[in-house]
């Protein structure tokens, strides 16, 4: 994984599906950004987080993840989900 | 004729007569289909050597345009050029997968029963060109005649005296998901054959950490004649997007189902007619295999076979005639695509059996009220949410019949009974069978 702050532009928030089992801590801390589908599962905005508050939250949520399943990454990088 | 290597499979014989003049075959020209695999010897009188692979043949390869045939058409140039850019630290490592996870596709293990030498001069040529010192081809367990040919043509070839990059075959067991490049990657680690989440990508580091080149067989196997006669001959047929000719396996209602090869661009309609065409009017098409497009029969007429156009997938064109129901089709391989999700993301887990258990009841004409909202509503939320695409696949296959055949779907909505439901056109699903090496 790449380091966020080292590439140009804001983070967005990235999922690894595999690693998830649907806990869903992370939709609680930020449902701006990630609300669940009919199975309980995170269903993550991928768009560029330019707000710092969401920032925050998203960073949290990452951190709060008892899957790390959840990673923030340069805006840039659009491969995976 | 060849029989089936696996239980509920569709054909997988090449047609019992030539092909039509205008469709004169590259990968498939040479002895006859009843005389079975070409022997080195012919190979070699009918081709000549190989030439050695190197950086040249990565800039032939870019220029010839020739993009994968095993479901995404990748340009092949654009793998190679990513695989020896990162060879630096260690060798590389070739894989060509012919393990053909998709039920109605017989093309690959066509090609290696009758055309072996062609994949093995093709994987040699890679090797050499992006730096491997391993080359593995890949298969599925139920294709032991297939193990046994190709033991006897690299003894062939050891005979013979030629030096080579060492081949090992390795097989997996059959699963629809086990011939994606991560996965084929994990088997080949040791593990299950399972996607995995990129990055990082196999041609980054794969096998063993090495840069690995999966490739599906028939690509490399173009690979070997792009070699010998340059990217100008390759994109002398084929389609400017989309240059060469491509293998096809069909089956349902067509007379002789079978593989046939055809150029990139040809007419839907005049590739069933090689197979003889249909009895009868055509009431839709699969192309593309289980994660494919169903076509229309007004649209039938007029679609090209180019990924320009359609989803090509590895060449699948499942014919429905007279009676056939795509929507009855969709939902008997929703199921099997179901039960093969790999187990590893909640909204593929979940997801598809919700949809395939929806589509189900509408096929048998004994939906819920709501089910048809429920799976257009499911299919919004799953795509794209899985670690691989398996999941966006089966659902393209849901969406497509449903757009395809409206007047079937009223019926079975009213609870009107159809023949389609009770015979299908199509080789019915194989059984999903446990296990992942």
């Amino acid at each position: 994984m790449r380091d966020p702050n080292a590439a140009d532009g804001p983070p967005r928030l990235r999922l690894n599906p595999i690693l998830c089992d649907g806990v869903g801590y992370c939709a609680e801390i930020v449902p701006e950004l990630i609300r669940l589908d009919d199975w309980g599962y995170p269903i993550v905005e991928r768009r560029p987080l330019e707000d710092g508050r969401l920032q925050r939250l998203a960073r949290r949520a990452v951190a709060q993840c008892p899957r790390v399943a959840l990673a923030l990454t340069a805006a840039e990088d659009t491969r995976g989900s | 004729m060849l029989e089936s290597h696996r239980a509920g499979a569709g054909p997988t014989a090449l047609p019992p007569r030539a092909p039509a003049p205008h469709a004169s075959p590259r990968l498939l020209a040479g002895p006859q289909p009843e005389r079975g695999a070409e022997s080195f010897a012919e190979h070699r009188e009918r081709l000549g050597a190989r030439p050695t692979g190197g950086d040249w043949m990565i800039e032939v390869l870019e220029r010839s345009g020739l993009r994968g045939r095993g479901g995404g058409w990748f340009p092949a140039g654009r793998k190679w050029r990513a695989v020896s850019d990162h060879v630096e630290e260690r060798p590389a490592l070739v894989v060509v997968n012919a393990s053909e996870g998709e039920p109605l596709s017989a093309k690959d293990r066509t090609l290696a029963l009758h055309r072996p030498h062609l994949i093995l001069d093709g994987a040699q040529v890679a090797a050499e060109s992006v730096g491997a010192e391993g080359i593995v081809i890949y298969l599925s367990s139920p294709s032991r005649p297939l193990v046994r040919a190709l033991h006897r043509s690299l003894r062939e070839r050891r005979d013979a005296g030629v030096r080579e990059v060492p081949v090992r075959v390795v097989r997996t067991a059959h699963r629809y998901v086990a011939g994606e490049s991560s996965a084929v990657v994990r088997r080949l680690n040791g593990g299950p054959s399972k996607p995995g989440f990129a990055p990082p990508y196999p041609s980054e580091r794969g096998v063993g950490g090495r840069p690995t080149l999966v490739h599906n067989a028939e690509t490399i196997a173009n690979t070997a004649l792009v070699a010998r006669f340059g990217d100008a001959w390759f994109r002398a047929r084929g389609t400017a997007g989309a240059p060469g000719t491509a293998l096809v396996t069909l089956s349902g209602s067509v007379r002789h189902p079978g593989v046939y090869e055809i150029d990139v661009g040809t007419p839907l309609v005049d590739a069933i007619g090689l197979a003889g065409g249909v009895a009868g009017a055509t009431a839709g098409v699969l192309v593309g295999g289980y994660a494919g497009t169903w076509i229309a029969p007004a649209a039938v007429a007029h679609l090209r076979l180019t990924p320009d156009e359609v989803a090509l997938g590895c060449g699948v064109l499942g014919v429905l005639g007279g009676h056939g129901c795509g929507l009855s089709e969709s939902a008997r391989i929703a199921d099997y695509l179901a039960r093969q999700s790999a187990g590893q993301c909640g909204p593929c887990v979940h997801g598809l059996r919700a949809i395939a258990d929806a589509m189900l009841r509408i096929a048998a004409s004994d939906a819920n009220p709501g089910d048809l909202e429920r799976v257009r509503r499911w299919a919004l939320q799953v795509t794209g949410r899985g670690g691989c695409h398996h999941p966006d696949g089966a659902i393209h296959n849901v969406v497509s019949a449903l757009e395809a055949f409206p007047d079937h779907l009223a019926l079975h909505l009213r609870g009107m009974p159809c023949h389609g439901w009770a015979d299908g056109a199509l080789p019915p699903p194989p059984r999903s069978t446990p296990g992942w090496r």
